[in-house]
């Protein structure tokens, strides 16, 4: 029967995707959320709302806003800014995945319900890995590691919950520094096109600079405007290499 | 800190859903966009700066304990640790190792 076959294929991507929580991202990842665990213990929050916050929001930096904006006492409506804000490279982050990893007939619920897992990780490593799957297991294959590891993190966040206030200065420290320095090395080391390296640089320089003049926007404006240079300049090199190639 | 389910709602709100929109969003736009096409390049471009400065920003404006260490040891252990996974043949270990052990040296000697 080829439905079971093709089943049976799915179950396996879905298997190797999972796999990937031994993989070196993850492994940051999680000792990133080890970090978050220390913070969100000494803002005040219980283990119970530090697990929900990483089950439901799944992104590090809008926790840490969240966390930030409630024990300033913030009303909702601010945190709700703040961190929206600061989420809505999701947009473009998923937006850029989707038409590598559906095909005609992946249903659209599906992909919403998919879409909650994507996070800076799961982007990074989508972006490395996808092309090599099969255009029709793609989906199973980002499911078995996006679910994966939301669920091995939540998990983690509730074991090292207490445990880490202890921790020395200099290793946590260490904790936070890890995830930053992953995604530079990373993202640099998975950038094939030249246009992800020149909007990699955009980004660097802009983030801490728009910070200083507009903090509530920075990240946006970094984003909209360096994007849109790196694009413009690789549309401008893409072009004039097409007409040096057509007048060769 | 806020207390009982009060919290749980700003969590639902004021996170799950400020995030979530956005990823829905994603999914919506995304359908629409051809492999290869000039808007996914603009697209994949403006999501890489986005995260570029986000991760920029974890750097120079840290939170928690990084926060108690100077801006000059975190940005040189960051610039070194980028030169060396460079050289090393941008081995992603090595960009995580070599910053990582920058700092936690930098940070010994200043007795922090």
């Amino acid at each position: 029967m080829p439905s079971e076959i093709q089943d049976r294929r799915q179950f396996l991507w879905f298997l190797r995707g999972m796999r990937g929580i031994t993989s070196l991202p993850a492994l940051i990842l999680m000792a990133s959320y080890v970090g978050f665990s220390a913070f969100a213990l000494q803002s005040g929050l219980t283990k119970g709302e530090a697990v929900f916050m990483t089950l439901s929001i799944w992104a590090l930096p809008a926790q840490m806003i969240l966390v930030g904006t409630m024990v300033g006492g913030a009303p909702l409506a601010a945190s709700f800014a703040a961190v929206t804000l600061s989420s809505i490279r999701m947009m473009p982050m998923v937006a850029s995945i989707m038409p590598q990893m559906r095909t005609e007939r992946t249903p659209v619920a599906l992909l919403l319900f998919l879409s909650h897992f994507l996070a800076i990780t799961s982007w990074v490593f989508a972006t490395q890995r996808l092309e090599a799957v099969p255009r029709d297991n793609r989906v199973a294959y980002f499911a078995g590691f996006g679910i994966t590891l939301t669920l091995t993190n939540a998990l983690i966040v509730a074991l090292s919950y207490g445990l880490v206030s202890s921790f020395p200065p200099v290793i946590a420290a260490a904790l936070f520094m890890l995830t930053p320095v992953y995604f530079i090395s990373s993202i640099w080391a998975s950038a094939r096109q030249p246009v992800v390296k020149i909007a990699f640089g955009a980004g660097i320089v802009l983030g801490p600079l728009l910070a200083l003049v507009s903090p509530d926007f920075d990240v946006l404006y970094a984003g909209l405007g360096g994007g849109t240079v790196a694009y413009l300049i690789d549309r401008y090199r893409r072009k004039s290499k097409q007409r040096a190639g057509a007048s060769a | 800190m806020l207390d009982g389910w009060w919290t749980y709602v700003v969590i639902v709100v004021a996170g799950f859903l400020a995030t979530d929109i956005w990823r829905w969003l994603g999914v919506l736009v995304g359908n629409r966009l051809d492999e290869d096409s000039e808007a996914l390049h603009w697209v994949r471009a403006v999501a890489t700066a986005l995260v570029m400065a986000v991760t920029a920003k974890l750097i120079v404006f840290p939170t928690g304990t990084l926060a108690d260490s100077p801006l000059w040891l975190r940005l040189g252990a960051a610039g070194i640790g980028f030169a060396v996974f460079l050289l090393a043949g941008r081995r992603v270990v090595v960009g995580v190792v070599a910053p990582i052990t920058l700092l936690v040296i930098g940070l010994w000697w200043l007795g922090v």
